[in-house]
């Protein structure tokens, strides 16, 4: 029935196919900027992205220059850039970069390899859901930096203390996100892999693993940000080396240009994790779907196809 | 070889009230090498029913049978399809043609003959090496027919393959599976909810009534084969739709008159509307 009145629909087409590219809008600014959901001119979207840092940047120049604020309260731009300069090469700010560093790579390293297996195990199996998610549902509730007296106590001020923090910080929520990742693995993909002969085992691991990876790899990405919060704090509390450390000596001899240009130096290390991560991800699923691309390259695959002509 | 038996299938959904009935007292059977067709409305327990051919859902009474053996469990000897895609996005087209076969160790060469051959069977040459998200929905469904049938397997079961593409697509994959399925003759159970689909390909179509899921009609389609879409033209074709139709229309009043005496609130919408796919 349905068919009978479809089959004068004009030319080929197939299906899952975006419709043709969007039609220009007509209309002015806002019909162009403000309809929910529909995209810009690209041009647009780099102006804009640069006047997101542009804005606040130029704010903080007119507040510093024009004597708004006081230097020792607010220092200039150039007065952080040259702090961060002598920073490097007086005060051998590198070798604070790379301790606060090599902890985040240690912490998140051990929240990963515990919680990534744990949180796919909690998100298959039932059991294993139920003996753990309880647990870790409560503790994820306990802020770290609470635990960061009692970890002085049990461990002192080094280095497994502040890696204890990044791990009791991200682990717990680790777990979590990477169990929803993997019970959300559509159902029928195990069901053809039984259909298709698989035992229990190969489902857990041939289909039930490769298809959480990619939501697993962002998940990551997501936690190492977090990773940072909470060794700074750990570092202000307590440190001999480290960022955190710099910030707090920093404020104790009244530097607020390098208290600045540390925070910076993290945004800027965040960045630079974020991009790797995406980078990463880029080059383990190529098979990812991602918005943008695939639509234009659905478009030309079908028009290749040539069971797509003359029906 | 291949005989799908259905003996007084019956399932219930646990719940309040004694639990949902969504099939009661299936018998059916699909002989060896023929085509077989449920159709009915959405909610009617069609796939439901598919799912315990395909070992995925037990039943709660009765019991199905392939051949003498009994159902227990999902088995590579029935292949499935299902409406969703479901390729998996990591695998290229060929490794998912193959997975069946590699998940016992075939060996590559003998996976490659067969995938090879097949991916000419259903028409993707050339994209043996794409992943999914490069393919549209009817190529990934060639796909999953490919795949379920890489096994070999005894019989196939289709959970309305066809039910989210186009129209123009749907007939296209409608003359593929007939090709297909000429070729192999293999013990096919197809569950749709188009009656043009079930009577072009099938030799039997079974209608389903819904809540709870009843037979309603066994219907023998002997239209001549092989067919194509010139057979929908034909008088015997709009006489086989018309039985059924009536039979559907039939079951809808039934149900809205029940309805109507339930709750007068609440209207007559309730024939066709949906429960679970």
């Amino acid at each position: 029935m349905e068919r009978e009145l479809r089959i004068d629909e004009p030319g080929p087409r197939d299906d899952s196919v975006p419709a043709a590219p969007r039609r220009q809008r007509r209309g002015g600014f806002a019909a162009t900027y403000l309809t929910p959901k529909e995209s810009i001119p690209p041009l647009a979207v780099l102006v804009l992205g640069v006047l997101s840092f542009a804005i606040p940047l130029g704010a903080w120049a007119v507040l510093t220059y024009g004597g708004v604020i006081d230097p020792f309260t607010l220092p200039d731009p150039g007065a952080v850039i040259s702090a961060l300069q002598y920073m490097f090469a007086t005060n051998n700010f590198i070798a604070d970069v790379w301790a606060s560093s090599s902890r985040i790579l240690i912490g998140f390293a051990i929240s990963a390899i515990l919680g990534v297996p744990l949180g796919i195990l909690m998100g298959s199996f039932r059991a294993v859901q139920a003996l753990f998610e309880p647990l870790i549902s409560f503790a994820r509730y306990l802020p770290a930096s609470a635990f960061i007296p009692l970890l002085i106590v049990w461990l002192g001020f080094g280095e497994s203390e502040k890696v204890a923090i990044i791990v009791i910080g991200c682990f717990f929520q680790l777990c979590l996100l990477v169990a929803d990742i993997s019970a959300g693995v559509q159902k029928e993909l195990l069901q053809i892999a039984y259909t298709l002969g698989a035992k229990r085992r190969q489902v857990f691991t041939r289909v039930l693993i490769p298809a959480s990876l990619p939501g697993v790899v962002d998940t990551l990405r997501i936690i190492v940000g977090w990773a940072w919060t909470y060794l700074i704090v750990a570092e202000l509390v307590g440190a001999e080396t480290g960022i955190g450390h710099v910030i707090l000596a920093a404020q104790r001899t009244g530097f607020t240009d390098q208290i600045i240009a540390a925070i910076l130096t993290i945004g800027i290390l965040g960045l630079i994790t974020d991009a790797a991560f995406r980078l990463l991800h880029h080059l383990l699923f190529p098979y990812v779907e991602r918005p943008g691309q695939t639509g234009s390259r659905a478009v030309v695959l079908a028009r290749l196809n040539p069971f797509a002509w003359g029906r | 070889m291949s005989r799908i038996v259905l003996d007084h299938v019956r399932m219930v959904y646990p719940g309040r009230d004694g639990g949902v009935l969504a099939l009661n007292d299936i018998s059916l059977t699909v002989e060896e090498g023929q085509f077989g067709a449920i159709v009915g409305a959405s909610g009617c327990g069609k796939s439901t029913l598919l799912n315990i051919v395909g070992g995925l859902v037990t039943p709660t009474g009765g019991e199905v049978r392939l051949d003498h053996e009994l159902i227990d469990g999902p088995g590579a000897d029935r292949g499935m399809v299902f409406q969703s895609y479901t390729l998996y996005p990591w695998k290229s087209v060929r490794r998912n043609i193959e997975f069946g076969l590699a998940l016992r160790h075939v060996p590559k060469e003998r996976r490659r003959a067969v995938t090879d051959e097949l991916i000419a069977q259903v028409g993707l040459e050339g994209f043996a090496d794409a992943y999914p998200k490069a393919l549209s929905g009817g190529m990934k469904q060639r796909v999953a027919i490919a795949r379920a049938l890489a096994n070999d397997p005894r019989v196939l079961l289709m959970d309305e393959p066809f039910g989210a593409l186009d129209a123009q697509t749907r007939v296209v994959m409608q003359e593929l599976l007939l090709d297909i399925w000429e070729r192999s003759r293999k013990t096919v159970l197809f569950v749709t909810h188009d009656i043009d689909e079930a009577i072009l390909l099938s030799d039997v179509v079974y209608v389903l009534s819904s809540r709870p899921g009843t037979l309603r009609l066994r219907l023998p389609i002997d239209l001549d084969r092989p067919r194509s879409l010139d057979t929908m033209g034909t008088p015997r074709f709009a006489a086989f739709k018309r039985q059924i139709l009536e039979i559907i229309h039939r079951e809808s009043l039934r149900e809205a008159g029940l309805t109507n005496r339930l709750g007068a609130g609440r209207g007559t919408a309730s024939a066709g509307d949906a429960q679970t796919g």
